[in-house]
């Protein structure tokens, strides 16, 4: 019987020959991601418990981003601790103001994710990595800490459902569409405690950009990692970044499944999840007469150059509608330079947006876009919850990139076919 | 392990409802605690005692990482939740916290509010004395167990490291 992708990452970092789901393994980590939040009490918990010593500063990469640049004192005392710390623990890889971005964004950018390897971090969108052919999952400051003071952590290995993408992905329709139906379809709990495994003629001719944001929300589903065997494409992508080793492993074709979905996208539309859970989904064009506030393009799900391209081919030579207000965060500093290269941050601000610097920010209720209660937004994020940007009376509809601009121009939710 | 029970028959309570994102400025038990559950009941403080219990629907903890949503439940004054079934994240975090996330189907219809509960964790049973009835649970796994009898993930690993 062969093995997964997941299987065999998992037993290769846990010194085992094979696995199989419901094994518990202590595993191996090779890259341990830390942001401003979930950090600290990490810092805490080595501290209480006398661990001096991080177990391999090499392994670490600090990457603030939620309350980045420091939205408050509190926010500011948190990230100055960080920083202390981490000159004691000679951390060197440290990505501060300038340097800054949103670190699922950040992370395979500079070259830190690589096939094969396994990857943690205390934020539930570590699941992003995935889509490079890693093991990558969130997990709590209690097991950051674990991972920090001794490099390993225990998993249960998870079963894998496999996503088959076939048919022709229709002009107008993203990535995001393709994970909000799938999300609509198993709903928020379908993938629970489950390893999530794309394939299909749709997902090799995606780019490795638009893998990332189907990786990105299979936390949305429940599922415990997202991932995607490696290709050409992704060998490419890494290899541009980093000359470091690693292994690449996929999946056997007599791998087994808990379950397999066949999903064809040939009549797919754009979709948006409705408020307040990400499998609300529906067609653009049918989520009725919906005013929107504000219209939000960022986060680690969709803030990345191509969908910032998609976005600007949009607005180009249009306006923000009146009443309506952009806001356009490029989630890391790379992307943001190279938004301005190509011009798009001139359209942006010739549309009437407003371009940030790189911050989660808004996504999860920070700042730098809050919502008042009674306003709508529309969003390029993961999350739609109850309070998620704001008020608890404000309330999130999810999409792409291209319905966040569409809909951005013509003040209510819009299917963007009309403006391509 | 005696308390009441504060039952939200709901599905998918999530992380951003447990404690909003807007206080994870903080990572002190005592300053998540006072802000609990806030966008989902904003009675739930006035209502919950030291060593209550939470009863929830299916996929309770879904959504963010963030395990100020155990330290803030705790924090509160909450020994314990039981959910149809947990998010997975959440789920770590209350084991690797040593805070008893129970796992009991249909305890969430079958559980009024404000129901007095007894739970006794080696034996996998819910004694609920208003109602006069018992319901068993699914015990933890055993590295659960163990992990929660040596105080927590990181008191196993200093254990481990020594």
């Amino acid at each position: 019987m062969g093995a997964t992708i997941t299987e065999k990452i998992l037993a290769a970092h846990s010194a085992r020959e094979k696995v199989v789901p419901g094994d518990l393994v202590n595993c191996e980590i090779d890259t341990i991601m830390c942001h401003d939040v979930t950090t600290t009490p990490a810092i805490d918990m080595l501290e209480k418990y006398d661990i001096k010593n991080v177990c391999d500063p090499e392994r670490i990469v600090i990457m603030p981003d939620h309350f980045v640049p420091n939205k408050d004192i509190k926010s500011a005392e948190m990230v100055a601790r960080i920083r202390r710390w981490a000159k004691t623990q000679n951390i060197s890889k440290f990505y501060d103001i300038g340097r800054h971005g949103v670190c699922h964004a950040l992370l395979p950018e500079q070259g830190f994710v690589m096939p094969g390897k396994t990857i943690v971090c205390g934020d539930s969108h570590t699941c992003t990595h995935g889509a490079l052919g890693a093991f990558a999952t969130g997990v709590g400051s209690t097991d950051l800490a674990a991972t920090l003071a001794t490099g390993k952590l225990w998993f249960k290995v998870p079963e894998s459902q496999r996503f088959v993408i076939t048919g022709g992905l229709p002009e107008g329709v993203y990535a995001k569409d393709i994970i909000l139906q799938i999300i609509g379809q198993i709903g928020v709990d379908g993938a629970l405690y489950k390893a999530m495994e794309f394939c299909g003629e749709v997902i090799d001719k995606l780019s490795v950009e638009g893998r990332l944001t189907i990786c990105n929300m299979v936390i949305e589903a429940g599922g415990k990692s997202g991932v995607i065997n490696p290709d050409a494409k992704t060998l490419e992508y890494v290899r541009a970044r980093t000359d470091a080793d690693f292994t690449v492993y996929r999946s056997d074709e007599d791998a087994q499944y808990a379950q397999t979905f066949e999903i064809n996208v040939s009549d797919l539309e754009p979709v948006v999840a409705c408020p307040h859970l990400p499998g609300n989904v529906k067609p653009a064009r049918m989520a009725g007469d919906i005013p929107i506030d504000q219209a939000y393009l960022g986060s680690c799900t969709n803030g990345r150059i191509e969908d910032l391209r998609v976005a600007a081919r949009i607005l180009k030579g249009r306006e923000v509608a009146n009443g309506t207000r952009m806001i356009v965060v490029p989630a890391t500093t790379e992307i943001w330079k190279q938004a301005n290269r190509e011009g798009l941050l001139d359209i942006f601000m010739a549309a009437g947006a407003t371009v940030s610097t790189p911050t989660c920010g808004a996504c999860l209720g920070g700042h730098m876009g809050i919502l008042a209660a009674g306003e709508r937004c529309i969003s390029s994020t993961n999350r739609n919850f109850v309070g998620r940007m704001g008020s608890p009376k404000s309330e999130v509809y999810l999409a792409s990139p291209a319905t966040v601009a569409a809909s951005a121009v013509a003040g209510k939710i819009t299917d963007p076919r009309q403006y391509l | 392990m005696q308390g009441n029970a504060h039952v939200y028959q709901k599905d998918h309570i999530n992380t951003d409802e447990i404690i909003p994102a807007r206080y994870l400025n903080s990572d002190q038990e005592a300053d998540l605690a006072e802000h609990a559950m806030e966008d989902l009941d904003v009675d739930f403080l006035k209502k919950v005692k030291t060593g209550d219990f939470i009863i929830s629907g299916d996929d309770f903890g879904c959504g963010s990482s963030r395990e100020h949503a155990v330290w803030a439940l705790r924090g509160a004054g909450i020994r314990a939740v039981i959910a149809n079934s947990f998010a997975r994240i959440f789920y770590r975090n209350c084991i690797n916290n040593g805070f008893p996330a129970i796992e009991c189907p249909g305890a969430a219809q079958a559980i009024r509010d404000g129901d007095r509960l007894e739970i006794d964790l080696t034996a996998g049973k819910i004694i609920n004395h208003t109602q006069n009835r018992t319901m068993p649970f699914r015990p933890l796994p055993d590295f659960a167990r163990e992990m929660i009898a040596a105080g927590g993930l990181m008191a196993q690993i200093k254990k481990e490291l020594k």
